[in-house]
């Protein structure tokens, strides 16, 4: 620019058309030209950060976090009666957000002070749940560590165990297995019939697929007590059965129906439409579309799905409470007689006012926990991708069955295995008809032809 | 390609479009039918069940049995207005603390989060809705009871001339007055519940805020707007119905919630508005505190109390998700 006005700096108008005219032919105008520094001294431009995070920014937030602290301590110690740390914490907090957006205030208008202020408390908001959350598994964490390090933890029920026992007798077997069969017994009715109903919903819909997806819905925040006090009033007043596992299974599952058929109704209709219709356009009948191309595409949403599902009802105490009795005896008849799971056991050891008891309540409780955990990472790994992506070994897999398909198809032409090869590749694998090496007399299109 | 043209005389007459489905289509749709029809079943019989068993309690109790406190049922004295209210008032304080934390974290995830901690904090916060009732009992019996009173004691100081916050008994003026009439309180057993609806109402709220539209997002940006005025007029309008919805679900759950809410609190009969003062009384607690040593109307009348609370969730559900549904666009769901 600079160059372009000091350059053409006519006195008079006549000067200006034959310096224009005769410019290109005197001296070639270069095609692209940097524009020097403004205060043309022709040094090179600095180079700038484009980083989000100036300096200053940090700065004040430092600068608020020490004056902070400091206001604080002043007003805690020389100035009000204050005590306890809940409100130093909260004084603190004011005090930080207070001094942040007065330094900010200096250097921007009120818009941006705000917007400062707004983003200084979503973050603390954001880290105190966290925070919060995260402290409370680890107190029933640290709460276990004295009953599970002992291995009769594991390995006893607490039959033979009185209240002034040690921790080195007495275990939760009894709770463990309990826990086992009533997720097994769950499981075998909720996943047939969930993963039907998921796909009744989104592949025969309709006015009574909408009605059923809307009570669905309404049942997903279903009160765990109450579907324990539906079974109670069923099977265990009207039917007569006793108390007893399969009454909790019962319940459980009445629970976990609505979340495993909600989850796979989401994941079922994120399967893309052109999926379907490429499969019935190749004249599948509906339920080989459904078999064969719908349900192994949301085959890690559905997974994840139960697994959630699961986690759910693995936890639950109060349907447990009201239909399965509490008995400290191993009892692994699902049909006959009290049988407890892990939550269950938990509720009840920490009612005792015995701290041995109390100890093994939290160790349980820790177990529980430690299931969770492993049932939610196993999903995540699982249900990681969204539908239709594959991992290396799935994508090898399918590798490995076209190849066997295409000689399958070379024997029947009879120019015998290999009629093409395979390319693979890290990511993907493209089949090719052509050979890595330099084809021989007989080509690709010959071997066709003969 | 050419194309024959009808010949003379002849008209082409409309096709009916048979849609022939085989027999292995026609036993897959009535099997999934069948599925939908048998869940549809269980969860009708879940209310049917329930008012059936009540009815000879909800006979006997007539009109009373929504103004009484008591829960003598073996004298024919009973009724739901203690355990009602404390339900609620614990529900309403478990959403009045969890609708901030849900909507602030929900806000970071979905503006502020980097990609990396965003996908790890979807993941924790989805881990902390499965994370069991009975766990958060432990943690609100066994450490914040004992840590909660001296905020307790501060409120009930400084701000007893609101009413909820008055607690009887108390003694402000004298510091070695003894705080158990603070524990077991309306208020604990809020917090606890908070901390457990606060994931469920926070990844509603999440989903319904990344679906605020690019379009004006950028066009905020573009017009010179900050990250909190882009939350202000983009985000929040767009995902409002998803806050109301995600926090009426997490009220749902509140309503509902046993363990937590029965290790905590100290069963009362009376009607209790303080929130501070010891002695509260759920629905759900109250059915696993008696349904052991119930008689046979005790059970009705429990049913009954059942029944009352499964009518108030099923509505709060309801409710949230048609919100929840009406503001999720059908865009993205089919291809």
């Amino acid at each position: 620019m600079n160059r372009t006005t000091t350059s053409v700096q006519p006195s008079d108008t006549t000067t200006v058309t034959s310096a224009a005219g005769s410019a290109p032919a005197a001296e070639p105008a270069p095609l692209t030209f940097r524009p020097g520094p403004p205060d043309g001294t022709g040094r090179p431009e600095v180079r700038r950060s484009t980083s989000t995070v100036r300096a200053g920014d940090v700065r004040a937030l430092l600068g608020a976090l020490a004056g902070a602290l400091g206001l604080t301590v002043v007003l805690f110690t020389r100035i009000a009666p204050f005590d306890g740390p809940l409100g130093f914490v909260v004084v603190a907090y004011l005090f930080f957000v207070g001094l942040y957006a007065v330094l900010v205030s200096f250097a921007e208008s009120g818009m941006a002070v705000r917007d400062r202020a707004a983003a200084v408390v979503i973050h603390s908001l954001a880290v105190l749940v966290v925070g919060a959350l995260v402290f409370v598994v680890a107190y029933t964490l640290w709460r276990g560590r004295s009953a599970l390090p002992h291995l009769n933890f594991f390995t006893d029920d607490m039959s033979r165990t009185g209240p002034v026992q040690p921790l080195t007798s007495g275990g939760m077997l009894h709770a463990i297995a309990g826990t086992v069969e009533h997720m097994a017994i769950s499981l075998a009715i909720t996943v047939p019939l969930g993963l039907a109903c998921a796909v009744f919903l989104s592949e025969v819909p309709g006015a009574y697929a909408r009605f059923v997806r809307t009570i669905v819905e309404a049942m997903t925040a279903l009160p765990s007590i109450v579907s324990g006090l539906f079974i109670y009033a069923t099977v265990i007043l009207i039917l007569g059965l006793e108390k007893s596992g399969i009454a909790a299974a019962l319940a459980l599952s009445v629970m976990m129906l609505p979340i495993i058929i909600r989850a796979s109704d989401v994941v079922i209709r994120l399967v893309p439409g052109s999926l379907r219709e490429a499969s019935l356009a190749l004249g599948a009948s509906q339920w080989r579309t459904v078999w064969t191309v719908v349900l192994p595409t949301a085959r890690s949403g559905l997974t994840t799905a139960v697994i959630l599902g699961t986690a759910r009802g693995i936890g639950e105490t109060s349907p447990v409470l009201l239909t399965a009795g509490y008995t400290t005896d191993m009892n692994l008849n699902p049909l006959h007689g009290p049988q407890v799971s892990l939550p269950l056991a938990t509720f009840e050891l920490v009612r005792s006012p015995q701290p041995s008891f109390i100890a093994r309540g939290f160790g349980s409780a820790a177990l529980l926990m430690g299931l969770v955990l492993l049932l939610f990472v196993v999903a995540r790994i699982i249900g990681g991708r969204g539908p239709g992506e594959l991992t290396r070994r799935q994508t090898h897999r399918r590798v490995l069955a076209s190849r066997r398909d295409a000689e399958r198809m070379g024997g029947l032409r009879g120019t015998g295995p290999g009629g093409g090869t395979y390319v693979e590749r890290s990511d993907a694998s493209t089949y090719t008809d052509r050979p890595p090496e330099p084809p021989g007399p007989a080509g690709p299109m010959e071997q066709l032809s003969t | 390609m050419t194309f024959t043209a009808p010949a003379l005389g002849t008209t082409d007459e409309p096709r009916t479009i048979k849609r022939s489905a085989g027999l292995p289509d026609q036993l897959f749709r009535g099997l999934a039918r069948g599925s939908g029809g048998v869940v549809l079943v269980i969860m009708l019989l879940v209310g049917t069940f329930l008012g059936y068993r009540a009815w000879e309690a909800l006979r006997v109790a007539k009109g009373s049995f929504l103004t009484t406190a008591a829960w003598e049922p073996d004298s024919h004295h009973f009724g739901i207005a203690a355990v009602l209210t404390g339900t609620v008032l614990i529900g309403l304080v478990a959403i009045a603390l969890a609708l901030p934390l849900a909507m602030g974290t929900a806000l970071y995830i979905s503006e502020y989060a980097p990609r990396r901690v965003r996908r790890t904090m979807v993941s924790l916060i989805d881990l902390m809705a499965a994370v069991p009732s009975v766990v958060y009992g432990l943690w609100g019996a066994f450490f914040l009871q004992s840590h909660i009173v001296g905020l307790s004691r501060w409120i009930a100081t400084y701000f007893s001339w609101i009413p909820i916050f008055k607690v009887h008994g108390a003694e402000p003026g004298d510091p070695l007055a003894t705080t158990t009439v603070y524990t077991s309180s309306t208020f604990i057993a809020g917090i606890v519940v908070a901390l457990m609806v606060t994931p469920i109402a926070c990844s509603v709220m999440r989903e319904t805020f990344f679906q605020a539209p690019v379009g004006e997002r950028e066009g905020a940006y573009a017009l010179g707007a900050t990250r909190w005025g882009v939350i202000r007029t983009v985000v929040l309008p767009f995902g409002r119905g998803g806050v109301i919805g995600g926090t009426m679900l997490g009220l749902g759950r509140a309503l509902g919630e046993t363990i937590a809410v029965y290790m905590i609190i100290s069963p009362a009969f009376v009607i209790q508005p303080r929130i501070l003062e010891n002695g509260t009384n759920s629905v759900s607690s109250l059915i696993a505190l008696r349904y052991g040593s119930a008689s046979d109307f005790g059970m009705s009348a429990l049913m009954a109390a059942g029944l009352a609370l499964f009518l108030m969730t099923l509505v709060v559900n309801f409710v949230a998700s048609s919100i929840v549904a009406r503001s999720r666009s059908g865009a993205g769901t089919e291809a």
